[in-house]
Order: C-alpha cells, then sequence, then structure tokens
C-alpha cells in the first residue's frame, strides 16, 4: 500500500494528541491530581521551613535539595493517578486490545505527567523563594533546562514504573521503590545543578549534558519496552 | 551431577580455608594501614564477585526480552555482537576519565555478546528468568557484604564511615538500591508475566549504572573528600592472596547460585504441577455433573 507508512506516522500521532487531549480534560475537570500535588508541596515547604533557619546563605546550599524532593515526591502523587485511572471500566483492556501502538499511549502519558509536575513547579517555586529567601549568585537562566530536562526524567521513568507497579499488590508504595533508585543519576543532576546555580560556586553544565544524556537514554529504553510492560498481565 | 556438589562444596571450603590463611597470615603487612588492610581480601572479592552476578543477571534479562518475540530475536543477536565490537573499539578511541582503564571497558563489551550466546546456548526459556532470579539475589548477598565491610574498613584508614564522594562505594550502594528494589518487584508482583517485568527493570537498571558512575565522579571532582588510594600499583604478593581470595569466592558464589538455581527450578515444577492438579480436578468435577 503505498503511503502506509505515512498514514501510520499520522495515526500515531493523532493517538497520542487524542489522549492527551483527554487526560487535560479530566485533569481540567477534575484538578485530582494537580490539586494534591499542589498541596502536597506546600506541606513540605511549611514542615522544612520549621526545621533550619532560613538564613540567605545557608538556604541556598540546602534549597536545591529541598525543591527537588518535594516535586519527586508531590510527582509521585500524579504519577499515581495516570495508569489507575484507567483501571476502571477496563479503560487499560481496551487499549491492550485495540490496534493503537502501546508508545502513543505511552507518550501522550508521559507528556500529560511532564505538563502536570512543570505547572506545579511554576506555581511552587515563586513560594520556595519567598519561604527561603532565594536569589540566584549564578546564572539563573540555566535553572529552566535543568527544571525542563529533570522533570522530564522524573516524569519519563514514572510513567513507566508506574505502569509497572500497576501489576504489583500494593502498587501505590511500589512506585517510589520502582522509581527512586533508577532516578538516583537525575536527582544528583537536578540538586546539585541548581544548588551550583543558587550559590554560584561551580559551573553547572555538567549536570544540565548529565541530565540530556539520562533523558535520551531512558526515553529510549521506555519506547523499547513499553509495549511489553502494557502486555503484561 | 548429585555427586558433584558435595564435591564441589568440600573444595569450596577448602579454597576458602586456604584464602583466609593466606589474607591473615601470608600477605605482607600494608606500610602505611598495618594490618586493617587485610579487609581488602573480603571486601574486593566480595565486589568482584556480585558485578560478575549483576552482569550476567543483566545479560540473562536481556536475552529472555529477546527471545520472547521472535521479531526482535534475529535483531538482538546482531545487535548484542555490534554492542560488543563498538564498545571495545570505542574504549580505546573515546578519552575516559582517569582512574577507567580502557581495557576494563573493552572487556566488559566483549563479554556482552559473550555471554548473551552462552547463556542463551545453555539456560534457554525460563532457565535465562531462573538465572536472573538467582544471580540477583546472590548478588545482593555479595553486594550487602561490600556494602558493610566498607565503612568498616574506611573508619580507620580515612577516619570517617561513609565519604558520600566515593565513587567506588555511592555507585555499589545505588547498584545495591536497584537490586534490591528488583526483588522487591519481584516478591511484589501479582502478574503471571512477572519475569519481563523483572527483566525489563534489569535493563534500567545496568543503563543506569554508568550515569550514576559519571555523575558521582564529576560531583566528587566538586567537592573536597579524603585521599584515597586509586591508580597505584599494588605489591604483586598481595595481588596474589586477593586472586586466591576471589577463585575461592567464585567457587562460593557458584556453589550458592546452583543450590539456589535448583531450588528455584524445583519451586517452579511444584508450582506447574499444583496447577495441573487443580485444573484436572475442574475437568474431573465437571465430568461428573
Amino acid at each position: 500500500m503505498p503511503g502506509s507508512a505515512a498514514v501510520r506516522a499520522m495515526s500515531f500521532w493523532s493517538i497520542t494528541l487524542a489522549t492527551l487531549a483527554k487526560d487535560i480534560r479530566l485533569e481540567w475537570r477534575s484538578k485530582d491530581a494537580i490539586n494534591s500535588m499542589l498541596f502536597f508541596s506546600l506541606l513540605v515547604v511549611v514542615i522544612f521551613s520549621f526545621s533550619f533557619d532560613p538564613l540567605a546563605e545557608e538556604s541556598r546550599h540546602i534549597a536545591g535539595g529541598l525543591i527537588w524532593v518535594a516535586f519527586l515526591f508531590a510527582a509521585v502523587v500524579a504519577l499515581n493517578q495516570t495508569w489507575a485511572r484507567e483501571l476502571r471500566n477496563q479503560v487499560l483492556d481496551a487499549y491492550r486490545v485495540s490496534p493503537a501502538p502501546a508508545n502513543a499511549l505511552f507518550l501522550a502519558k508521559a507528556v500529560g505527567n511532564f505538563i502536570f509536575v512543570s505547572i506545579l513547579e511554576a506555581l511552587m517555586t515563586p513560594l520556595f523563594i519567598i519561604f527561603y529567601n532565594l536569589r540566584a549568585v549564578g546564572p539563573a537562566w540555566q535553572l529552566i533546562p535543568i527544571a525542563l530536562l529533570g522533570t522530564w526524567a522524573l516524569v519519563v521513568n514514572g510513567t513507566f514504573f508506574a505502569a509497572m507497579s500497576l501489576r504489583t499488590r500494593s502498587r501505590e508504595v511500589m512506585l517510589p521503590l520502582l522509581l527512586f533508585p533508577v532516578s538516583i543519576p537525575a536527582v544528583i543532576g537536578m540538586v546539585a545543578g541548581t544548588t551550583a546555580i543558587l550559590t554560584g560556586d561551580d559551573p553547572a553544565h555538567f549536570y544540565i549534558v548529565l541530565l540530556l544524556t539520562y533523558d535520551v537514554v531512558f526515553t529510549t529504553a521506555c519506547l523499547a519496552l513499553f509495549e511489553t510492560v502494557l502486555q503484561a498481565e | 551431577m548429585k555427586r558433584a556438589f558435595p564435591i564441589l562444596a568440600i573444595i569450596t571450603a577448602a579454597l576458602l580455608a586456604y584464602a583466609l590463611y593466606q589474607a591473615l597470615v601470608v600477605a605482607p603487612a600494608d606500610a602505611q594501614q598495618g594490618e586493617v588492610y587485610r579487609i581488602i581480601y573480603y571486601h574486593v572479592p566480595s565486589a568482584w564477585t556480585a558485578f560478575l552476578l549483576f552482569f550476567i543477571n543483566f545479560v540473562a534479562s536481556v536475552r529472555y526480552l529477546a527471545d520472547a518475540s521472535p521479531s526482535i530475536r534475529q535483531a538482538a543477536k546482531w545487535i548484542a555482537v555490534a554492542v560488543g565490537v563498538v564498545g571495545a573499539v570505542a574504549a580505546y578511541v573515546i578519552p575516559l576519565p582517569a582512574g577507567i582503564r580502557p581495557s576494563a571497558i573493552a572487556t566488559t563489551a566483549l563479554a556482552i555478546p559473550a555471554f548473551y550466546f552462552f547463556l542463551g546456548k545453555y539456560f534457554p526459556g525460563e532457565n535465562l528468568d531462573i538465572l536472573a532470579v538467582t544471580t540477583a539475589e546472590v548478588g545482593v548477598v555479595f553486594c550487602t557484604i561490600v556494602l558493610i565491610t566498607g565503612p568498616i574498613w574506611a573508619r580507620p584508614v580515612w577516619g570517617i564511615w561513609w565519604a558520600p564522594g566515593d565513587i567506588r562505594l555511592t555507585s555499589t550502594l545505588v547498584l545495591w538500591l536497584i537490586y534490591v528494589s528488583y526483588l522487591i518487584l519481584r516478591r511484589f508482583s501479582d502478574s503471571a508475566q512477572t519475569q519481563k517485568l523483572a527483566a525489563a527493570l534489569a535493563v534500567f537498571g545496568a543503563l543506569d549504572v554508568p550515569l550514576v558512575y559519571f555523575s558521582i565522579w564529576f560531583f566528587r571532582t566538586q567537592h573536597p573528600q579524603p585521599v584515597i588510594g586509586g591508580g597505584g600499583s599494588m605489591d604483586p604478593k598481595m595481588l596474589h592472596v586477593l586472586m586466591i581470595s576471589w577463585t575461592a569466592f567464585l567457587f562460593f558464589a557458584f556453589l550458592v547460585c546452583w543450590s539456589r538455581y535448583r531450588l528455584e527450578t524445583l519451586r517452579r515444577e511444584v508450582e506447574q504441577a499444583h496447577a495441573m492438579a487443580s485444573l484436572s480436578a475442574a475437568d474431573a468435577s465437571r465430568g461428573s455433573r
């Protein structure tokens, strides 16, 4: 069939977009993930603000770790809902038997989570700045690539492992247990990179390259293995 | 085969005893560290054994995933060969950070296709998965020994229990964490295809290792830390004892893996027999109705 590859390619992206639009619409109407993530990370900010005195100099050294720990745990809240939502009414089974490519579904879910977690970060970062009197000594614009690449690193593996933990007992507990060990290099990149920029002591270029490498490697791995995980019952 | 096991057990016990004697009596004391350093004869062989077992786990997992789908099976063979060749060449072409020998990278790269074909030939089908469970469990045990003996050694020598910037201890810790999560997944999984999920996780873990290594390597260059003897050459006599010790550890690991492998095979046979029995019971009850 001439042009069948083009048709297939088009349907891949249209399926991705359709699933993404559906997830965003669901989230827009219910606001389940965003609200729980926001409140959760707000709690983390408030609780940590009691545990140490946010003097400007000291807080610069700790804030990088703090921010990302808050986002990491908050992201798990959203990630746990990604697939659990599809279990109701056997939607996931319908996906499995449909001819839609598995990776289109995966990409849609990952991009959806990326958008949700990015919104969370955009809303929470000003709060962090206020609570901990932060001011970047290094080049602040570099925080943007670190945030984007770091968020994708969390979300792409998180979406994958959330699908994996669907098949386990006590799956809500399972996701962080699977996700955090594999995420350690990404977390090092995010935390150390953010700290390097906030304190202005070191250049952050290496961490950006590290996160980029991590993203490329694990996005490829997720796309290569997702079908196996989706089909495993 | 049944007789080979006790014979091997006796050889292993003798080897371990001989290695202990060599480590405590024959090996000379270290010029700087004195007697404390002798823990190296348990610490380093455990680490090497754990890494070898995790490596086998990784290759077995990849092979298991590849064999599961016939379309990938053919391509995977060539990919394995390509990874070996490209890795071996790249190790000498690409400049590596100080402290990593190109020959080590090249050997590891070439070992991937070698193990890929060896394991595929001698452990067909589900046996690959049994091998993966076995090596992961035994590997975690050896890795735990590394993580316990490391701080015990570090305390008198560096003055601290743990150096977050130490590349070897920290990457071993991350590796340990990954494989513990692997075992937890296997334990908690409700899926009938736990094997595939676990194999996928093993691949993720293996991809993570170089990234962990480089991230800590860079982290270290940014943070002051105790001077850790690396790159220095070892006294040939000490190296000799280290090799004896490692041989003993390899025998021991092989012995434990063997019995664990046998146990897992039997466990699955029993499970299958139970399943068949309940199936035929269901058939019989339907027939009588």
